[in-house]
């Protein structure tokens, strides 16, 4: 149980945005999005300034460019997408570099190409700053369905586990000379995973159990109920606040 | 394929996101129903395996690979409403964790990844498992073809989203041509990796495949004819 807890984005750091309380960033996060999803598309400004906003607070919570640029290609199966838009879409054609491409197909591109990346930072924002613990406590703290919350609690402790299984299995399939070639080896492989089925739920039988047997009867005590002050909401929205008025902007001064 | 911010606009963003919430609401009571108080520990497991067998990489040819979705066999193994349960909390995980798949899109991706395929997965296995013989082949054929048309229905559905509430003006009859074209190829891939999978847990752990409890015979109290000696050894 020692390694692996904090998840493979979150920085450690003791920055003023790592200090806000979850749920307060989660909700700023989703504001945020929301705000620059519907910022109109031909408003470049705005998204010149939510991105300059979003940088702010990567300068704040001291999460290195690199750091965040590696994070965004995550992305890059919709790139994809986007690069085919214009080529697809209907409408008004131009010129350019003797192709012929749509209007309103190198607009959706341009649109889903800012609003996706400047989404994807503001979610890896969110994800170097908190600790899984923390998000899962501001997610319930946000009136989250509590079993939710807690399927989603030992989805995430267990999760290093199954794949820890899963590994344990590909080492033990290829110190036997098995090699994945093609379709033939399939049956093979989904028969580790029928394996790692029987042994994932049989873990959460016997995970039951123990929790039974230490009084568990349905719902899990509350240990902290911290509470935001109003200052730290303050903070924490001064980020969706700034991009409203951004997208405000955009939207009354074409 | 997790849909980013900004592919569909805000309002169906919204409807889709109360659509997503009703559904998770119902599977929750529906999923209470099926495990009682063995629902978190339970469906946590299961979408700690459905996470983890995503990452099972499956070779097609030359290079190439792909993986499990998982909708279709977490419906079959675990029931349909505690399917619904695991694979949207993977997908809420992913997006706030990873940053797979817009925050604002949240409610697409529930929509369409799990309540789209689990409904349609199970509701066809059940259906052909009802109508074919009663035996372990067919438990894998039903679903081959549960795992195969769900992965279709559900590029489907996001098209029909995509059709309300996407940002570009694209020929739609084309694009669902498309994504119902290229997503049966990704459900042929999909069914046989579920069928193969259901097939090995339905020969080590019958009881484990909900989707086909009833075809499980009950154990059977047997004496063992009298003169035999093994009974009466104990007394």
């Amino acid at each position: 149980m020692g390694a692996g807890h904090a998840h493979r984005l979150y920085r450690e750091g003791s920055s003023p945005v790592h200090r806000l309380p979850p749920h307060c960033k989660i909700a700023a996060t989703f504001l945020f999005v929301l705000v620059v999803v519907s910022t109109p598309r031909e408003a470049f400004a705005a998204f010149a300034g939510h991105a300059v906003l979003l940088g702010t607070v990567a300068v704040l919570a001291r999460v290195p460019a690199g750091f965040l640029l590696k994070r965004l290609l995550i992305e890059v199966p919709f790139v994809g997408f986007a690069v085919l838009l214009p080529f697809v879409a209907r409408g008004e054609q131009i010129e350019v570099l003797g192709l012929s491409l749509s209007v309103s197909g190198l607009w959706g591109a341009w649109n889903i190409l800012v609003k996706g990346t400047l989404g994807v930072a503001a979610s890896v924002l969110l994800a170097s700053t908190t600790e899984l613990r923390e998000l899962l406590l501001g997610l319930q703290r946000l009136r989250m369905p509590p079993t939710l919350v807690q399927i989603a609690s030992f989805m995430i402790r267990y999760m290093d586990v199954v794949s820890g299984e899963m590994r344990r299995m590909r080492i033990a399939r290829e110190s036997r000379g098995f090699e994945t070639r093609g379709i033939r080896q399939w049956s093979v492989l989904a028969k580790s995973a029928g394996a790692l089925f029987i042994r994932s739920y049989e873990r959460g039988e016997r995970v039951h159990l123990a929790m039974v047997s230490r009084g568990y009867a349905g719902t899990m005590p509350v240990i902290d109920a911290a509470v935001a002050s109003r200052a730290q909401w303050a903070r924490a929205c001064a980020l969706p606040a700034a991009a409203l008025g951004v997208c405000l902007m955009g939207w009354l001064v074409p | 394929m997790h849909v980013p911010d900004g592919f569909i606009d805000a309002p169906v963003s919204v409807a889709t996101g109360v659509v997503a919430a009703a559904g998770v609401a119902v599977a929750l009571r529906g999923s209470r129903r099926e495990l009682d108080d063995r629902t978190a520990p339970l469906a946590g497991l299961v979408a700690a395996f459905v996470f983890a067998a995503q990452m099972l990489n499956f070779p097609v040819a030359a290079g190439t690979s792909g993986h499990l979705l998982g909708g279709a066999l977490a419906a079959i193994l675990v029931g349909p409403w505690t399917g619904i349960l695991c694979v949207s909390v993977v997908l809420l995980m992913q997006a706030v964790l990873f940053a797979d798949g817009g925050l604002t899109a949240l409610g697409v991706n529930i929509t369409d990844m799990a309540l789209v395929t689990v409904v349609v997965a199970y509701g066809l296995f059940r259906l052909l498992v009802k109508t074919l013989p009663r035996t372990r082949a067919s438990v894998t054929a039903a679903s081959f073809v549960a795992a195969l048309v769900s992965v279709p229905a559900s590029a489907l559905a996001f098209t029909g989203f995509y059709a309300l509430g996407g940002t570009t003006d694209v020929p739609m009859g084309t694009v669902a041509g498309a994504m119902v074209g290229v997503h049966v190829l990704i459900g042929l891939g999909e069914a046989a990796i579920t069928a193969l999978t259901v097939g090995a847990v339905v020969a080590v752990r019958p009881d484990l495949v909900y989707g086909a409890r009833d075809l499980v015979a009950p154990l059977e109290l047997r004496t063992a004819p009298a003169g035999n000696g093994t009974e009466t050894k104990a007394a």
